[in-house]
């Protein structure tokens, strides 16, 4: 074969694994979006579910992924963050930053599952914390905390050297530096970490499935110790556990909508933020 | 005379007072200072605890179950039936078998479709192209497993079932074509980042002595990040034999030990889902799951531990 023709070949083949993908995403979102249209109006996200969830809302599944975003956010958020700043500007032993720095990645592949057991062990049994959003909420919160430790780290990496000499030089101590130098310019890559990585808290099933989410519940949680219930498990549960699999779907077609357009939305959101602080910051 | 000393005393006495401020100052910032570094390093030590809980926790947990029933039993024992009354086995052969046929399929489906879509997204797609790609595949990998769980459930067994009229609705292949799709975005944004940072020159170099593009890529580029490439393929798969949403709703969950790809099979991530909401805490079976929880975590921490090595080893190269 000739050498161009060989090369319009391969290129072909790459360019069809690219279509491939697109086409993937396009037809995975066609298929719950024209799943969902129909249930998804103002009741379906205000009321609650009713005739044995056949009919009716899922506000509880929603204000309960909520809560469960907002007790990962206050619990791993300021953790991550502060021990990414004290590893990358502090630790002066560059053994311990590298064991760190693995540790953290390979945490990150830990299966959701795994953080699950450990949930289950360790808050519901151990420290008694019940089947509860608390128990549930530190869970999910340990499994994106090497994410955002990970995403934290390369953030305040990608300040340039210079920057903190030129603020150290002038006479500012090291936490002025980081406070007004490091922390603004990184602020973006942390802002997006955290909120991919809330966007897979709210996604994530496995652990809360063993944690303390509930099929259904009266009412809404009154305190971070009762069940609660998330988008995620209420798909899961109605797909595959409700008394009417065949009669429910809409309202699993309409769930499964409702969780895809929050997280996308998210995800998009630390798309644009990225690209424009992209634009914004170049050295 | 008497002007000038008053002068020289007034203006000692004023920076004897600057100098005690600015000592004063630089105390106290000493001291801020030095209590947020023991903040900082509280909290990181918080951490490095909390997560090393992952791993003691774990297996202090499993250590009952590879007591009872034995560590060699308990992998290549061929039958998986905790809630049996009479004769409960827990081997866990039909789980690993499970979760090698499942990620394995996925694997072949998902590697080539990768690679190639890295290599046109990282070399031959037009800017503008990319610029929408780069998005489309960060959302892929953004929807929840849950999502690609029910779509395998209501809508590509279907699918399957039109083409083979298997027996099974819910099987392996259903689940290896969801985990494809769910390994694909990893795999293309780390393997994206190896071939982008394959130095400039050496492009520039199989141009300039005439290599077609496929030539250099071929030739240059994919050897380059090749260490890139493995790597993101390893954390690809790691992912695959860890992910429980999907396979659990798209598989069937029957533990046997099977090559059909179209025969229901079970995980070890399924069972651990499926089976820890109807158990006695501190039974047998309580403690047997944590310790396939603990193969898993041994599995993919293996997995990943090596991709990095590999990572690490091999980038050192060009830089």
């Amino acid at each position: 074969m000739n050498r161009r023709t060989k090369e319009k070949t391969y290129f072909l083949f790459f360019r069809f694994c690219g279509a491939i993908v697109v086409l993937a995403l396009l037809v995975l979102l066609t298929y719950i979006i024209l799943g969902g249209i129909r249930s998804v109006n103002i009741d379906f996200i205000t009321q609650f579910p009713k005739q044995g969830m056949s009919e009716g809302g899922i506000l509880p599944a929603i204000v309960g992924t909520f809560y469960l975003c907002t007790i990962v956010l206050a619990f791993s958020v300021p953790v991550g963050v502060l021990s990414a700043i004290y590893l990358v500007e502090y630790e002066k032993n560059s053994t311990v930053k590298k064991i760190w720095r693995i540790v953290v990645h390979n945490l990150a592949g830990v299966p959701s599952i795994v953080y699950g057991l450990l949930g289950l062990g360790l808050f519901v049994m151990a420290l008694d914390f019940g089947f509860s959003l608390i128990a549930a909420g530190l869970t999910v919160g340990l499994l994106v905390l090497p994410i955002i430790i990970a995403a934290a780290r390369e953030a305040i990496l990608a300040v340039p050297e210079s920057v903190r000499e030129a603020s150290l030089a002038l006479g500012a101590t090291k936490w002025q530096t980081i406070r007004h130098h490091v922390l603004p310019y990184a602020m973006s890559g942390i802002l997006t970490g955290i909120i991919l990585s809330l966007s897979r808290a709210a996604g994530e099933t496995a652990p809360i499935l063993m944690t303390g989410a509930a099929y259904f519940m009266r009412s809404l949680p009154d305190s971070i110790f009762s069940q609660f219930m998330a988008l995620p498990f209420h798909l899961y549960a109605m797909a595959t556990q409700s008394s009417d699999l065949i009669a429910t779907r809409p309202i699993q077609y309409g769930t499964a909508l409702v969780l895809l357009m929050l997280v996308i939305g998210m995800n998009l959101i630390a798309i644009l933020l990225r690209k424009k602080y992209r634009q914004k910051y170049r050295w | 005379m008497t002007m000038k000393i008053a002068i020289g005393i007034r203006s000692s006495l004023k920076g004897l007072k600057q100098r005690l401020i600015s000592r004063h100052r630089s105390e106290m910032y000493n001291k801020k200072e030095y209590a947020i570094k023991a903040i900082l390093f509280v909290v990181t030590l918080t951490t490095i605890f909390t997560l090393s809980a992952v791993f003691f926790f774990i297996f202090s947990e499993a250590l009952p179950a590879f007591d009872e029933i034995g560590v060699i039993e308990f992998i290549t024992g061929p039958v998986w039936n905790p809630t049996s009354p009479t004769n409960p086995a827990y081997g866990i052969l039909p789980l690993l078998c499970g979760t090698f046929l499942v990620s394995l399929g996925a694997s072949v489906i998902a590697i080539p479709i990768g690679i190639g879509c890295t290599i046109y997204l990282a070399e031959i797609a037009h800017p503008k192209i990319r610029s929408l790609l780069k998005p489309a595949i960060e959302i892929l990998a953004g929807i929840p497993s849950v999502v690609y769980g029910f779509f395998a459930l209501v809508i590509l067994s279907d699918w399957i079932y039109a083409i083979f009229h298997n027996t099974y609705r819910l099987n392996a292949l259903n689940g290896a074509i969801m985990l494809a799709v769910m390994m694909i975005p990893i795999m293309v944004s780390l393997a994206e980042d190896a071939m982008n940072s394959v130095p400039k020159e050496l492009r520039e170099a199989a141009y300039a002595l005439g290599a077609t593009r496929w030539e250099t890529l071929k030739g240059i580029i994919i050897p380059a990040s090749l260490s890139g490439i493995t790597a993101a393929i390893m954390l690809s798969i790691g992912r695959a034999v860890g992910e429980t949403m999907t396979v659990l709703m798209a598989c069937g969950n029957t533990p046997i030990i099977t090559w059909d790809m179209l025969s229901s099979v079970e995980t070890m991530t399924a069972a651990i889902a499926i089976e820890m909401g109807e158990i006695n805490f501190g039974s047998l079976h309580y403690h047997a799951l944590f310790a396939v929880g603990a193969v898993l975590f041994v599995i993919t921490f293996a997995i990943n531990f090596v991709a990095d090595l590999v990572l690490s080893k091999f980038t050192e190269v060009y830089h």
